[in-house]
C-alpha cells in the first residue's frame, strides 16, 4: 500500500448543480412568499379574491407548498450537494442524476403551481397534490437518495459528519412518510379517494403532517447548520459530542409527537396522550441542537457584530429554540384547547418557517453563492438591509398572530354571567382579528421585499464573479481497513458496507408496511359503528368533491371537540363513527371561519344559495370569498359512478343498483333542490355545482342529529 | 382503529432501522474520535478556495 500523502487522488466538486438549486430557491422563495403576501390580504380584503383561480382556497395551498417544497425544498438540495461534496471529499455520485434529480423536482413544483389553483388537490394539508404528482416525488426522491447514498459510497472520508446522519435521516423518513400518506386509490387521471376513511385518515395525515415538519423543515436544516454555521464562523462546533447525542435522541422522539395535532379528536384517548408525552421529551434534543448552534459561537461573538450571516444565523437558530419550545408546550391539552384551531398556529408556523427556515437559507446562500462565483458578495450594504427588514417583518408577522390567536381563542370560549355565549355568531369574533391580520400582511410584505433584495443581491454578485463550475480539489483515497477483521461474520462484513445495510433497512421498513397494511384493508374497521351513518348520495359526494376542490377545509373544520362552548355553538360533539365514510377525512386545522360539522340542516337551501354568491348578503361583514363560478358551471358527472365504484371498492356499502343508477339519483335529488329554491323565487339550473354543494353542505352532520 | 398498527409498526420499524444504523456507526468506529471531526471540516480542500479566501477574507 502506498504512503497516504503519494496517494492523493484529483478530483473537482459539482457547484453547477448547487448553483441551479441556489437560484430555484431564490425564484420559487420570492413565487411563494408573494403567495402567501397575497392571502393574507384576500383575508383583510376578500375582493382580492380573483377569479376561481385566484380564491383563498385555491391558493392557500399552492403558498404551503411552494415554500416547504419549492423554496425549503431547493434549499435543502443547494445545501446538500455543496456540503455532502466537501464533508465526504467526493463530487457527486452522478452528474446525471443530479441534473434529473433538478429539472424532476422543478417540473413537480410547475405541476403544483398549474394543478392547485385549478383546484386538483387531495385535501391532505402538505400533501394536497394529485396521485401522478405522487409518483413523480417518489420517484424523484428516489433519484435523490441513489445519488446521495452514491457519494457516500465512493467518498474519501471514512468518518460521516454528523451533518451525513440528518440529510440520511431525511431521506429515509420522507420516502416512507410520503408513500404512506398517499395510500390513493385513482378515479381518473386527475382525482383520486384516500384509501383510509375518517379517523384512520386523519391518523395518518397528521402522523405524515408533523413528520414533515420534523424530517423536512428540520433536519436537513439541522444538519447544514452543522455544516454552516462552523465554517462561517471558521470555528468548530461547540460540542461533537452532543450533536452526536442530539440527533439520535431527536430521530427516535420524533416519530411518536404526530397525535398531538388531534388533541381533544375523536382519537383514542390513548394514543393522544402518547403523542403528548413524546412531544415534551422532544425539547430535550431540540434545544440540544440550539444550544450547540448558538454555543458554537462563543468567544465569537464580537464576529456576529460585524457579520451580517453570521446574525442571520442567531436569529434562525434562536427562533428555532422559540418554536421547539413553544410546540411542546401547544401539545398540552389545556393549552390545546385554546390554541387550537385559532391564528396561534399560524405563528407558530411562522416563527419555525420565516425565522430558522427562512433565515438560515438566506444565511446559506449569501454564503456560498460568492464563493463559488469567486468573488465578493456585491453589496454589504443591502445585505444588512435585508437582515433588519426581514427580521421586523417576522416581529411584525407573528406578534399579531400570537395577540390574534389568543383573542380568538379567548372569544369563542367566552360565556355571558347567564351561562349564554358572549360571542354567539362567529363573524363578531372574525372582525375582531382585522387589525391583527392587517398588521400580519405588512410583516409579511416586509418579508418579502427582504428576499427581493436578496435576490438583487444575489444575481448581482453572480453577474460579478465568475462561475466556478467544477471546484478542483484533492484527497487521498480511502484506506478501508478490511485487513483488521477478516474473520467473516456476518455483522462485519454489513458493517463496512452502510450503503447496502441502509438499502436493506428501507427494504425491511417497506415489507414490515406491506405486511402491517394489508391485514388494514382486509379486516372490516372496529371503530364503533352507528346504525344511523349512511354513505352519501351520489350528488352529495360530488357536492363533498367541489368543496375539497374550492379548498373550503382551509377555512373551516369539520370537528366539533368536547367542550361546553363548542356544543353551545355548534351542536353535537363529533364522534368517530360519523366520518367511517370520509375518504378522505375534512376536520381541517383552522377555524378562520366557523366549523361546518353539523351546519346541515340549520339554515334553508335558499340561505346557502345567496351566502355562497355573496357572503356579506347574509353575514355583512364577512371576510369568506364569492363563489359565483358555482352558479355557472355544469357539475361533471361522468365520473360520479367511477366515484360510487372506487367508494365501494374502499368498503363504503353501496349496492350495485346505488352505483348503476348514480346518475338518475343525482339528478333527481337535484330537482329536489331546485324546486325547494324556485319556492323562494330562485331560479338556477339543476345541473349546476352550487346544487351539489347545498346538498352536501346540507347532509353534513344531520346523521346524528335526526334521532334527537 | 387498525390503523394505529400500521402507524405504530411503521414508526417502530424506522426506529428499529435507526437503532441498527447507531449500532452499525459504533462498531464502525464512527464514534471513536469525537473531536477532530469537528475540526477536520474547517480547512478548504480547494486550492482555489484557499486563493480566494486569502483575497476576500485576509485569513
Amino acid at each position: 500500500m502506498k504512503a497516504i500523502n503519494t496517494n492523493l487522488e484529483q478530483f473537482s466538486y459539482d457547484n453547477k448543480i448547487v448553483l441551479n438549486f441556489s437560484i430555484a430557491t431564490i425564484i420559487w422563495g420570492i413565487v411563494g412568499m408573494l403567495v402567501g403576501v397575497i392571502i393574507a390580504t384576500q383575508l383583510v380584503l376578500p375582493a382580492v379574491n380573483f377569479t376561481q383561480y385566484g380564491s383563498f382556497g385555491r391558493i392557500r395551498p399552492l403558498h404551503t407548498n411552494a415554500v416547504i417544497f419549492a423554496f425549503v425544498g431547493n434549499a435543502i438540495f443547494a445545501g446538500i450537494y455543496y456540503s455532502l461534496q466537501r464533508l465526504l471529499k467526493a463530487r457527486m455520485y452522478s452528474d446525471f442524476l443530479s441534473y434529473l434529480h433538478f429539472w424532476g423536482w422543478q417540473c413537480i413544483i410547475v405541476a403544483a403551481a398549474i394543478t392547485l389553483p385549478m383546484g386538483l388537490t387531495t385535501s391532505h394539508e402538505y400533501a394536497e397534490l394529485e396521485w401522478p404528482i405522487d409518483i413523480a416525488i417518489a420517484l424523484v426522491w428516489v433519484v435523490f437518495g441513489i445519488n446521495m447514498f452514491g457519494t457516500i459510497i465512493k467518498r474519501r472520508e471514512q468518518h460521516l459528519y454528523v451533518a451525513i446522519w440528518f440529510y440520511i435521516a431525511t431521506f429515509i423518513t420522507i420516502a416512507v412518510l410520503h408513500i404512506t400518506n398517499s395510500v390513493q386509490l385513482p378515479i381518473s387521471f386527475l382525482k383520486s379517494y384516500y384509501v383510509y376513511a375518517g379517523v384512520q385518515d386523519a391518523l395518518v395525515q397528521w402522523w405524515y403532517g408533523h413528520n414533515a415538519v420534523a424530517f423536512f423543515l428540520t433536519t436537513p436544516y439541522l444538519g447544514m447548520m452543522y455544516y454552516f454555521l462552523p465554517k462561517m464562523a471558521n470555528r468548530p462546533v461547540y460540542s461533537y459530542r452532543l450533536s452526536i447525542l442530539h440527533f439520535w435522541a431527536l430521530i427516535f422522539i420524533y416519530i411518536w409527537a404526530g397525535p398531538h395535532h388531534l388533541l381533544y379528536s375523536s382519537l383514542p384517548e390513548w394514543a393522544q396522550s402518547l403523542g403528548v408525552v413524546f412531544s415534551i421529551m422532544l425539547i430535550a434534543p431540540s434545544w440540544g441542537g440550539m444550544i450547540n448552534g448558538l454555543l458554537t459561537l462563543r468567544g465569537a461573538w464580537d464576529q456576529v457584530r460585524e457579520n451580517t450571516i453570521l446574525k442571520f444565523m442567531v436569529v434562525g437558530i434562536t427562533t428555532y429554540g422559540m418554536a421547539t419550545f413553544e410546540g411542546p408546550m401547544l401539545s398540552l391539552k389545556n393549552i390545546n384547547a385554546i390554541a387550537h384551531f385559532t391564528d396561534w398556529i399560524v405563528a407558530h408556523v411562522h416563527v419555525g418557517a420565516l425565522g430558522w427556515n427562512g433565515f438560515l437559507t438566506f444565511a446559506i446562500l449569501y454564503w456560498m453563492i460568492p464563493r463559488i462565483f469567486q468573488t465578493k458578495l456585491y453589496s454589504e450594504k443591502w445585505l444588512k438591509m435585508h437582515f433588519w427588514i426581514a427580521t421586523i417583518g417576522i416581529a411584525l408577522y407573528t406578534i399579531p398572530m400570537y395577540i390574534s390567536g389568543f383573542t380568538q381563542g379567548m372569544m369563542w370560549k367566552q360565556f355571558t354571567n347567564e351561562g349564554t355565549l358572549q360571542y354567539g355568531n362567529f363573524l363578531d369574533t372574525t372582525l375582531q382579528l382585522i387589525p391583527m391580520h392587517q398588521m400580519r400582511a405588512i410583516g409579511g410584505t416586509l418579508y418579502l421585499i427582504g428576499a427581493i433584495i436578496m435576490a438583487f443581491n444575489l444575481f448581482k454578485t453572480m453577474a460579478k464573479g465568475h462561475l466556478l463550475a467544477n471546484e478542483p480539489a484533492e484527497a487521498s483515497a480511502l484506506i478501508r481497513n478490511s485487513v483488521i477483521d477478516s474473520k467473516g461474520h456476518w455483522h462485519r462484513w454489513i458493517e463496512k458496507r452502510p450503503i447496502q445495510f441502509l438499502l436493506a433497512s428501507l427494504v425491511v421498513i417497506l415489507i414490515g408496511s406491506l405486511v402491517e397494511l394489508v391485514p388494514t384493508f382486509m379486516i372490516q374497521s372496529n371503530i364503533p359503528t352507528i346504525s344511523t351513518v349512511k354513505p352519501y348520495t351520489p350528488l352529495e359526494l360530488e357536492g363533498r368533491d367541489v368543496y375539497i376542490r374550492e379548498g373550503c377545509v382551509g377555512c373551516h373544520s369539520q370537528m366539533v371537540r368536547p367542550f361546553r362552548s363548542e356544543t353551545e355553538r355548534y351542536g353535537e360533539f363529533s364522534q368517530s363513527g360519523e366520518f367511517v365514510y370520509d375518504h378522505p377525512f375534512l376536520w381541517g386545522s383552522k377555524r378562520t371561519g366557523p366549523d361546518l360539522h353539523r351546519v346541515g340542516g340549520k339554515y334553508p337551501n335558499s340561505w346557502h344559495f345567496q351566502h355562497m354568491k355573496d357572503p356579506s348578503s347574509m353575514s355583512p361583514g364577512s371576510i369568506m370569498p364569492t363563489y359565483e363560478w358555482l352558479y355557472t358551471q355544469t357539475l361533471d358527472t361522468s365520473f360520479t359512478k367511477s366515484k360510487l365504484d372506487a367508494m365501494r371498492t374502499l368498503g363504503v356499502p353501496y349496492n350495485e343498483m346505488e352505483v348503476r343508477e348514480a346518475v338518475q339519483n343525482l339528478e333527481n335529488q337535484a330537482m329536489g333542490i331546485q324546486k325547494n329554491l324556485a319556492e323562494n323565487k330562485i331560479k338556477i339550473g339543476a345541473n349546476k355545482e352550487i346544487i351539489a354543494l347545498i346538498a352536501y353542505l346540507q347532509r353534513l352532520g344531520t346523521d346524528i342529529k335526526i334521532n334527537q | 382503529m387498525e390503523i394505529m398498527y400500521v402507524m405504530i409498526g411503521l414508526s417502530l420499524l424506522m426506529a428499529i432501522g435507526f437503532l441498527i444504523a447507531f449500532i452499525w456507526s459504533v462498531r464502525a468506529g464512527q464514534l471513536e474520535d469525537l473531536i477532530t471531526p469537528a475540526l477536520r471540516i474547517l480547512p478548504e480542500d480547494s486550492k482555489i478556495q484557499k486563493i480566494i479566501h486569502k483575497k476576500y477574507e485576509g485569513n
